[in-house]
């Protein structure tokens, strides 16, 4: 049986209470009569043969590439750089899809006779990734061939010794990217794409450039002149990789692109009840989800953020493709599309959203504050085609403990931000003026960059940039059962309750809102009309 | 008259001790200090006067002795019972020139006012603060005005001052803001006290931990008279907050954050808890071990640390400082003050003069009369907690006090 596409549910009388995620647990809230309720459609059935679909594709390569076999011959220089742990979400179970796909290419690379082969987790500004999650990505026997030599490296941003200046781009932005990518004979790139945001020329340009090279994207006018930055056709974001991935291209750098769409089925069988429609809920969802929460709501807060921290998600492959990065690219966010695109008609006064545990940016550590805004402003928001589910000047309400705490050790330059600039001000653009340039080249935060595990000094800065879009547009942002001090700090309202929000709410957008509820998981991508 | 007296009472002491260790504030309840009727101090001699204080400040050396946590240091320089209360604003009330007129006291009990000649070479050169002789002389022993038995103290009607102790108030300044004039005169001092060379500060940065009365005269002060570059403060409550701002920190921080504020804007590095480069000078206006453990961390090599907030017994580890070769200074009271730029100048006269422009009285948020005095010590403790900075006893008839509306 094909999965149902999502749709939009009218709320009535008899529409049971919603679920929607709170961080570390859950909330089953009754929205009133009259809102909408957007559900994603049903996970596409994974391909059965994972590891022949990936042969296949590097055999038989999209655009005007050759095949890999072709590309790859003995005395040759091969870089293989990957998605690191901001992907996918929840963290697959074990193959994951960059290790199936990593094994096909080293296998070809052995048949070939190459021997100079260097592994490059694709960091960004992101932090880097710990032994064991690089060996969940990889699996044992990649990391064990390679670490140990060498040859399994994480992009490091900050490392003038390894970053090459390719030129700059006609909009006069710096490409400058990882020197033993661009230098190499071919570079394969295997990347995991969950929202229609990322692959394509951004892997290359994004994932493995310098801060100098990040910047002419990562700003404020890029991210509000995106609208959205998930919807191709419309984000400046998309075009100046775009322009960055043709400079690198025409530069010489021989990318052979992979990407791989994984399903809409991010959680384990004891949460399945979460991607199911609530008035669906049989006997066995409603004793799993009491039964859960019951135990998240017993359990102390670091015990619980372990233990979903330890989830491994069923995910499962559901296309791959391999050639030339723009071909490629067009058939992935097809294939994105197909199972996440849901029509919707009008905007809302309100939009509402539950925030779970994770985004890209806290595996394996709490979701603070200011990931917090970046997940519901940055992330949720954005998964529009055409217009925003909210209207200009609407309300968006988010449901998240949001705790004041940080991860020292990931996120120190995010403590900083909150304690000294976001007490200062919110504003994206002040904020970008008056403190961007010093968090981005502070020694202290380049240090834990490089050496530790922390992400870079500005990323602080690109998760608010990353929700500015929706700063400017909404009339008011009403955080959900979190911790006043926090929600306060970040500029938003606080309430107790979501009718407490939704009355709230009445204030900035009339007595009688349109209400408009983003349901999840899984992810959607709503087209509204 | 009436008086709030405090006697050497060494179970009311421990009381006071226990009982605000628990819940801080209420040593007054159970301590040795209590309202009674005492006889009005005596004229110690002919360049005595008689004041009778109008609004009498509370402040943390006072907490700490009510509470029973203050320095058996103390045993020696004060003599019992005293009448507490040393920041003052009063008239002058026996008949003699300029009878009426409103003054503030400068408490410190030094040579002049102990009839000591010669001085010691503190007191002939201006830093009475530094006086060798507080606990000698024609009065029992005092460091200031409210911990003498001799002279009283501003907690009462009456008290005796020395003519040399005197400040005549100008008309044009509020009883508010003249009781601000000896608490702006110590964060003067502690002020001045982080460039003891007279040098001025304007490439430097300073942190400023504490935004209770001491720590907002000092950013005050140092936003007036020694400019650093970079002025950042440690202040736990919003309206602490608020007014370093407004006063002049150029960024103010929850304590636990400043640190890291510290670090950043000097660009250091860390080892461990400590930075690598830090403040150039940190003024700790708390006064506690984990104050100082704070200001050590952050100040860089060579720098320097200014305890301004009384310290009492701590136990902190000075291997930084040592490594680091960090010069810790205190500073205590007034006297004589070199400011960039311009001749000497008693603190005081400085004190007059930051009040007045920065409108310090607004400093004051809570007046009690004498007999709520154990409501008063209450709010003191918790002030920042409740949004106040210095709250006085306030001695003026009905007629003389503010309204709700005025207020």
């Amino acid at each position: 049986m094909s999965p149902r596409p999502g749709f939009v549910l009218d709320v009535d009388r008899s529409t049971p209470p919603t679920l929607m995620w709170h961080g570390e647990g859950f909330r089953l809230e009754r929205l009133p009569t009259g809102s909408r309720i957007v559900y994603p459609s049903e996970p596409f059935e994974p391909i059965e043969d994972a590891d022949f679909a990936i042969r296949q594709a590097l055999e038989n390569p999209m655009g005007d590439s050759a095949p890999l076999s072709a590309l790859l011959r003995a005395g040759m220089k091969l870089t293989i750089a990957f998605d690191d742990v901001s992907l996918p979400l929840p963290p697959m179970r074990a193959p994951d899809v960059r290790q199936r796909v990593i094994e096909a290419v080293l296998d070809q690379a052995a048949a070939a006779g190459v021997d100079d082969v260097v592994l490059i987790a694709a960091l960004a500004l992101h932090r880097r990734m710990t032994e064991p999650e690089l060996r969940h990505a990889l699996g044992d026997r990649i990391y064990d061939a390679f670490a140990p030599h060498g040859l399994l490296q994480q992009h490091d941003a900050e490392d003038p010794e390894n970053l090459i200046h390719l030129g700059l781009t006609d909009q006069g932005e710096d490409v400058e990217i990882n020197k033993r990518a661009a230098t190499s004979d071919l570079l394969v790139y295997v990347n995991i794409n969950l929202v229609a945001m990322d692959g394509g020329h951004k892997s290359v340009a994004t994932g493995l450039a310098s801060y100098k090279s990040l910047r002419h994207h990562h700003n404020v006018h890029t991210m509000q002149h995106s609208r959205s930055f998930m919807d191709q056709r419309h984000s400046e974001l998309h075009s100046s990789n775009w322009r960055m991935g043709r400079l690198i291209a025409a530069s010489g750098v021989k990318v052979f692109q992979i990407e791989t769409t994984v399903n809409n089925d991010p959680f384990p069988e004891q949460f399945s009840f979460l991607a199911k429609r609530e008035w669906e809920w049989n006997l066995r969802d409603r004793a799993a989800f009491l039964a859960v929460s019951a135990s998240v709501n017993r359990t102390p807060e670091r015990i619980k953020r372990n233990i979903f921290n330890s989830m491994r998600s069923p995910m499962g492959l559901t296309s791959v493709q391999a050639g030339e990065v723009e071909a490629v690219h067009a058939a992935t966010t097809e294939q994105v599309l197909r199972e996440q695109l849901v029509p919707v008609e009008g905007q809302a006064d309100v939009l509402t959203m539950g925030l779970p545990y994770i985004c890209p940016y806290n595996v394996n550590s709490v979701m603070n504050p200011i990931l917090v805004m970046c997940l519901g402003l940055g992330y949720f928001f954005n998964m529009y085609r055409n217009k925003p589910l909210v209207r200009e000047g609407g309300v968006v309400i988010m449901s998240h403990p949001t705790p004041w705490a940080f991860d020292p050790v990931f996120h120190p330059s995010y403590i900083d931000f909150f304690d000294q600039v976001l007490s200062d001000t919110t504003d994206p653009k002040e904020i970008e003026t008056r403190y961007e340039e010093s968090f981005a080249t502070d020694p202290w935060y380049i240090h834990l960059y490089r050496t530790g595990h922390a992400y870079h000094g500005v990323h602080p800065f690109y998760m608010w940039y990353w929700g500015s879009h929706a700063l400017a547009h909404l009339g008011r942002v009403i955080i959900v059962g979190g911790d006043s001090s926090a929600v306060h700090r970040l500029g938003f309202k606080s309430a107790s309750t979501l009718s407490d929000a939704l009355e709230m709410a009445r204030d900035v957008v009339g007595p009688h809102p349109s209400i408009t509820h983003l349901h999840n998981p899984p992810m959607l991508m709503a087209e509204v009309t | 008259m009436k008086a709030l007296l405090f006697e050497r009472s060494l179970p009311r002491y421990a009381a006071a001790r226990a009982a605000s260790s628990v819940a801080p504030g209420s040593g007054a309840r159970l301590g040795p200090l209590h309202l009674t009727e005492v006889e009005e101090p005596a004229l110690p001699g002919p360049d005595w006067r008689r004041v009778s204080p109008t609004l009498a400040g509370i402040c943390g050396s006072d907490l700490a002795t009510v509470e029973g946590h203050s320095s058996r240091y103390f045993e020696p320089v004060v003599s019992f019972p005293f009448v507490p209360g040393h920041e003052v604003v009063g008239e002058l009330a026996d008949g003699g020139p300029d009878d009426g007129a409103r003054v503030v006291i400068e408490p410190v009990l030094g040579c002049a006012a102990r009839g000591i000649d010669p001085s010691c070479g503190a007191c002939a050169s201006g830093h009475t603060g530094n006086c060798e002789r507080v606990a000698y002389g024609h009065l029992k022993p005092g460091l200031q005005t409210g911990y003498c038995s001799d002279t009283g103290g501003g907690w009462s009607s009456s008290l005796v001052a020395h003519h040399s102790q005197i400040h005549l108030v100008p008309d044009s300044m509020s009883d508010e803001e003249a009781v601000m004039v000896e608490p702006t005169a110590c964060g003067i001092h502690a002020a001045l006290a982080a460039s003891p060379s007279g040098t001025a500060l304007s490439g430097a940065t300073v942190a400023v931990i504490g935004a209770g009365t001491l720590g907002l005269t000092v950013i005050t002060a140092l936003r007036r008279f020694l400019p650093p570059g970079l002025l950042l403060a440690g202040a736990k409550h919003p309206e602490q907050r608020r007014l370093a701002a407004s006063l002049g920190a150029d960024q103010v921080l929850d304590p636990e954050a400043l640190i890291r504020g510290v670090r950043r804007h000097t660009r250091s590095m860390a080892n461990g808890a400590v930075l690598t480069g830090g403040a150039d000078v940190v003024i700790d206006c708390v006064g506690n071990a984990e104050s100082i453990d704070s200001s050590l961390s952050m100040v860089r090599p060579k720098g320097r640390v200014v305890l301004a907030g009384m310290p009492g017994a701590v136990k902190i580890d000075l291997t930084s400082l040592w490594n680091r070769e960090v010069s810790l200074a205190g500073a205590y009271a007034y006297g004589v003050e070199t400011v960039p730029g311009r001749a000497p100048a008693r603190t005081f006269d400085l004190a007059f003069e930051l009040v007045a422009e920065a409108g310090l009285g607004r400093l004051v948020g809570a007046r009690y009369p004498l007999d709520r005095f154990p409501d008063a010590i209450a709010h003191a403790s918790a002030a920042g907690r409740r949004g106040t900075v210095k709250v006085v006893f306030d001695l003026r008839p009905a007629s003389r006090r503010p309204t709700w509306r005025s207020a």
